[in-house]
């Protein structure tokens, strides 16, 4: 009985047992349910294990000139990769003399490629980077004894390559990306490249085309297997769009030649579309200094320059304009009817109200606004400025009046940046009333701030700002935002690249204002830019600055009616205006106009390239 | 000749499609599991799935002559199987070279033989036959020293050979002491066993509250529900079990309230708990002038010294079995280091979604993330290609065939028989448990093959060999069903 009853008690154990096996079952069921089914990451951790996915790099737009001449363009260049776990002993000093490296180098260089620390992407299966960026010439030599060197093998990539030795502050130039890039553009990844100044800069996002991905499997040794899927899930890379420019690069480089051995800028402005025809800051540099492999090196040197070649100076070097600046002025008075075309002034060789400061030259006085552009004379716009200023019936206050003066001014380009589309564009500056309310504690008449009628004092402008005030003069009456390339692609650039600003003066005044200008050619400071058969009209300008000699600058347009060219020179401690500004502008226009320099100017021209103001610069300077 | 046709027709067919099916499943993803996308060889017969057909194709040969020897064979040759086995295994442990850390192997020219894979079989026969001698008593020391001396003989030379992983199978066996007669609190307190020593591994550092150790407070809660279990299964809701649980709450809740205004370790409160406990039934025992209620007091006792031992016992652990164990109970991490098989095989086989993959399209498996993907960790390659589904099918198959063993065996009326055959459901559960439990990451990592599935010569003949010795005792037993229903019948017509 007893036997019996616990047999049945064990048989039943066969529930249990089996209640046990199920229990199992269902938990492993359970926990595959959770991790193949509700948790989604493992999917993307198998991803990142097993594929690879190596970005194809578009092809960089090239640039072109105003006549469809090509400037920058790409060149294969090749890089020298290794994978340590195929490398055998190998002759090292072939391999370094075929490579122009150092044993010392080669030992470094694998030492920092093996660093997790220094390179955190390093598997010994994986194609390090040994040396980059071969020329073509070296990759030559070296393909020939790749044979010998199992384990290392070259990559090819572009470099930019520039067809011409100039333009380099226009041009740009590109680099490797920064840690800022990354952070605010996930397009790049650490070691992309990118334009770093000028146009590669400012139109990166049209240069630089559209990465692909190309999907890889690597295996568990990071060694790479082959297409995933046959490449169906490839993206391909799209190129970057091509950019024409409204540069002229051989006014371009007749530009840099003249300027050879001086510091300063020259701007040429088609006033009719806004286009830079040409636009010089020198010193300059040659853009080949700044692509390939001693980039670096080169960067180091060039930005230890003491003349500062890197910095361009017709963006973003602010001068006092000098003369260049009463033009502007004559605008002003005849715009708030202070003159007009017959008011006369007395000029005593100076501004004899606040004891002939500002001085200036012999000439016939008193006298009108046409000679007075013509002549330059100081005395002319500082009694201008001060019948604006100081006459409490037009304006209540000496506030009100020289806000109104600024607003002009702004209107007509300076103060502001002129949003030209290049990166860096500097200001300029243009006080206004609050500025010498603070320094002067609300006293101040004209006289106190009279320095600026003749474009000295507070006020700055950059080189283009006083290339618009010509091209401003020659439309009589409105610029438009001056650019440097005009075409992305086939396509014209974005209206708000080329937007017309009128400056709201009235275009009998600007008239009177070219005929000023024209005089001062004909028979004033500028007739050193007096040529036959084009009617050039300019305003010279003589700033004079703490820093040495004089500044000599030039501002122009021609021709006198219709006119199709603007120019700003502008050359730091080159003296008078007619020194340097003049001769350089009359080049200059020639070259646009004429395609030539005539005969009778070669010895002028050879002048100009010869003559160094660096020297006298450095001798005042230090 | 009518006899043997009769053999095979008794044979089992739901197990043998249930095998062919695992076999062939198995082969399918060693296919895929040593599929690599640069070369597609997939009957090349130096490859691996190449390999597993012969292997198959002999174990098929082991099969037939198993299921062709008359039954009463395994039971007269039990001794001399198993002792020829572990003669085997003595030259290996002199004899193997070291194969992956391991001497278990015996290298016969191009023949390698893993003799502790066929230990299984032959410890099932022999246990169960001496299980089935007449006097056979676990609870008599002489049959339990055999019965222990049996298992341990094996087990002492997989330690010689260092394969230690095979050793646990061998735990399948207290199921058949169970269900044979073994006292179910040995299960009860091996299980015990088991989760103290997770609870006090896993949360024995963790701090609560001020003082309260996390670990030791759960054991102690755990112990006291056991003891108070035990009571309540024995007496159900007479007035002093229920007096004992009022005064159990009472502690506890004036535990929870002074924890309101001073920091309390509830530690002490659980222990004291259990100290009241302990003297209630003492003095119960005593008025009810029996030893039970003492035993059942002792048990809390044992439970609070067990915590004690475990971290010393753990401390006795090889470091890689320590980290195995530790990384298991999610302790530690160790991505690349031991941990990375784990790891990438929770990648491997999350990442096969609900439907995976599709067959050779496993990334994981294929580019060799998943290390021993087509022997210990072929799960894996089921879970990325097959997905959940697949999943799913594989462990229905193993619970189906695993059922299906226990409901023959509960047929049958030989002790010796039966015995083998939960021997045989034993083995074959507690290798899925490990094998897939440790791909799921919730088993620590023991190196223990899936049975008919995996690649491997010496597991799948030795698995053949252990079913179909089993389908052939079920063979028998239907045949001897089949005359006794025959003669009955003769007889019930001779009365006729």
């Amino acid at each position: 009985m007893g036997s019996k009853n616990r047999a049945i008690i064990l048989a039943n154990r066969q529930y249990v047992i089996s209640a046990v096996f199920i229990a199992v079952i269902v938990i492993f069921v359970i926990r595959l349910f959770y991790l193949q089914v509700l948790n989604v990451d493992y999917r993307d951790w198998a991803d990142s294990n097993a594929f690879l996915k190596r970005t194809i790099y578009p092809s960089r737009g090239m640039i072109y000139d105003r006549q469809g001449r090509l400037l920058v363009y790409n060149q294969p260049a090749y890089d020298v990769m290794v994978i340590k776990r195929e490398i055998i002993p190998f002759d090292t000093a072939d391999f370094c003399t075929t490579l122009g490296i150092s044993y010392e180098w080669l030992v470094k260089r694998f030492k920092d490629i093996t660093n997790k620390q220094l390179n955190p992407g390093y598997s010994p299966y994986v194609p390090q980077v040994l040396v980059p960026q071969l020329s073509v010439q070296e990759y030559g030599a070296f393909q020939e004894k790749l044979y010998k060197f199992p384990g290392f093998y070259v990559r090819n990539r572009t470099l930019r390559d520039y067809q011409y030795s100039c333009a380099a502050h226009i041009l740009g130039n590109v680099g490797e990306v920064g840690k800022h890039d990354i952070e605010e553009d996930d397009y790049y990844v650490q070691g992309d490249h990118s334009g770093r100044s000028g146009v590669e800069l400012s139109y990166e996002r049209d240069l630089r085309g559209e990465k692909g991905i190309e999907i890889l499997l690597r295996d568990a040794h990071g060694r790479i297997k082959g297409q995933y899927d046959n490449g169906i899930q490839d993206i391909a890379a799209i190129p970057g769009k091509d950019i024409t420019l409204a540069i002229d690069i051989e006014l371009q480089a007749y530009g840099e030649l003249l300027m050879h051995n001086k510091i300063g800028s020259i701007v040429m402005i088609d006033p009719t579309t806004g286009e830079i025809l040409c636009m010089v800051s020198a010193p300059s540099y040659d853009p080949h200094l700044l692509a390939g492999r001693h980039r670096g090196r080169n960067h180091d040197v060039l930005a230890k320059d003491m003349h500062k070649p890197l910095f361009d100076r017709s963006i973003m070097g602010t001068y006092p304009p000098g003369s260049t600046f009463k033009p502007a002025q004559g605008l002003i008075f005849l715009e708030e009817g202070v003159i007009n075309q017959h008011s006369l002034y007395t000029c005593n060789r100076g501004y004899t109200y606040t004891g002939g400061k500002p001085a200036c030259h012999r000439h016939s006085s008193p006298l009108s606004l046409i000679p007075a552009v013509a002549t330059s004379c100081n005395s002319f716009f500082s009694w201008g400025l001060r019948d604006m200023l100081d006459n409490r019936h037009r304006y209540k206050t000496i506030q009100g009046a020289f806000d109104r003066w600024k607003d002009l001014m702004v209107a007509m380009g300076y103060g502001y940046t002129l949003d030209i589309d290049l990166p860096g564009e500097k200001r300029g500056y243009i006080p206004n009333s609050r500025v010498y309310d603070n320094v002067y504690h609300e006293r101040w008449t004209s006289s106190t701030v009279i320095s600026i009628a003749i474009g000295q004092g507070e006020v700055t402008a950059t080189p283009l700002q006083m290339c618009n005030l010509a091209a401003t003069i020659a439309n009589r009456g409105f610029y438009i935002t001056p650019h440097v390339v005009s075409k992305i692609g086939a396509e014209d650039i974005p209206s708000e690249k080329t937007v017309k600003h009128f400056t709201g003066i009235d275009r009998e005044h600007y008239d009177l204002i070219a005929a000023g200008m024209r005089l001062s050619v004909i028979g004033g400071t500028c007739y050193g830019a007096n040529i036959p058969d084009i009617e050039i009209c300019g305003k010279t300008g003589t700033a004079e600055n703490p820093h040495g000699a004089d500044h000599s600058a030039f501002i122009g347009f021609a021709p006198h009616d219709n006119p199709t060219v603007a120019i700003a020179v502008y050359v730091e401690n080159g003296g008078w205006g007619a020194n340097f500004g003049v001769p350089i502008g009359r080049l200059m226009m020639q070259k646009y106009l004429r395609g030539n320099i005539p005969p009778s100017d070669l010895n002028l021209e050879e002048r100009m390239i010869s003559t160094s103001t660096i020297q006298f610069y450095t001798a005042n300077g230090l | 000749m009518a006899y043997r046709k009769s053999v095979w027709k008794s044979l089992d067919h739901t197990i043998l499609i249930l095998y062919l099916f695992l076999v062939s499943y198995g082969w399918l993803t060693i296919c895929g599991a040593s599929y690599d996308f640069d070369h597609v060889f997939l009957f090349d017969i130096f490859g691996r799935p190449g390999m597993q057909l012969v292997w198959i194709g002999i174990a098929f040969l082991f099969a037939y002559i198993v299921f062709s020897l008359e039954a009463d064979f395994y039971d007269v040759f039990s001794y001399h199987i198993y002792i020829t086995v572990m003669f085997l295994m003595l030259l290996a442990v002199f004899f193997a070279p070291n194969i992956k850390g391991s001497n278990s192997w015996l290298v016969i020219g191009a023949l390698r033989l893993q003799p502790a894979e066929f230990a299984k079989f032959a410890t099932a026969l022999t246990l169960s036959k001496v299980m089935s001698e007449y006097s056979f008593d676990l609870g008599r020391v002489k049959y339990f020293g055999t019965v222990i001396a049996i298992i341990a003989i094996p087990i002492i030379l997989m330690f010689l050979q260092n394969e230690t992983g095979t050793a646990v199978v061998f735990l399948a066996f207290f199921l058949v002491f169970y269900r044979e007669g073994l006292s179910g609190y040995v299960l009860v307190g091996g299980l015990c066993a088991i989760v103290y020593s997770i609870l006090e591994l896993k949360y024995g550092k963790v701090i609560v509250g001020e003082y309260t150790s996390l670990g030791t407070l759960l054991i102690a809660i755990l112990s006291i529900l056991i003891t108070q279990g035990i009571v309540y299964y024995y007496d159900r809701f007479t007035y002093p079990v229920r007096s004992l649980l009022i005064i159990l709450l009472l502690f506890a809740g004036t535990g929870l309230t002074a924890s309101l205004f001073i920091p309390v370790n509830f530690v002490t409160v659980a222990y004291v708990c259990l100290g009241v406990s302990a003297l209630f039934l003492c003095y119960y025992s005593f008025k009810c002038w029996t030893w039970r209620y003492v035993y059942i007091a002792l048990i809390s006792f044992v439970s609070l010294a067990f915590r004690l031992c475990v971290n010393y016992t753990f401390g006795l652990l090889e470091p890689h079995q320590q980290k195995r164990i530790l990384i298991s109970l999610a302790l530690e991490e160790d991505p690349s280091g031991a941990g990375y098989n784990v790891s990438q095989s929770l990648i491997a086989i999350g990442s096969g979604g609900l439907l995976g993959k599709g067959f050779l399209n496993g990334t994981q498996t294929k580019l060799k993330y998943v290390p021993e993907q087509d022997t210990d960790f072929i799960f894996c390659t089921v879970g990325e290609e097959q997905g959940f589904v697949g999943c799913l099918i594989l462990l229905i198959i193993y619970l189906w065939l695993i059922l299906r063993i226990l409901y023959l065996t509960e047929k049958q009326p030989i002790l010796f028989k039966r015995s083998y055959g939960y021997a045989v459901a034993s083995i074959l559960f507690i290798h899925v448990l490990i094998n897939i439990g440790m791909t799921l990451g919730l088993t620590p990592v023991i190196g223990i093959p899936l049975p008919f599935f995996s690649y491997g010569g010496s597991s799948l003949c030795s698995f053949t060999i252990l079913l179909f010795i089993f389908l052939r005792f079920d063979a028998s037993r239907k045949e001897r069903q089949q005359s006794n229903d025959f003669t009955r019948m003769g007889t019930s017509r001779k009365h006729l």
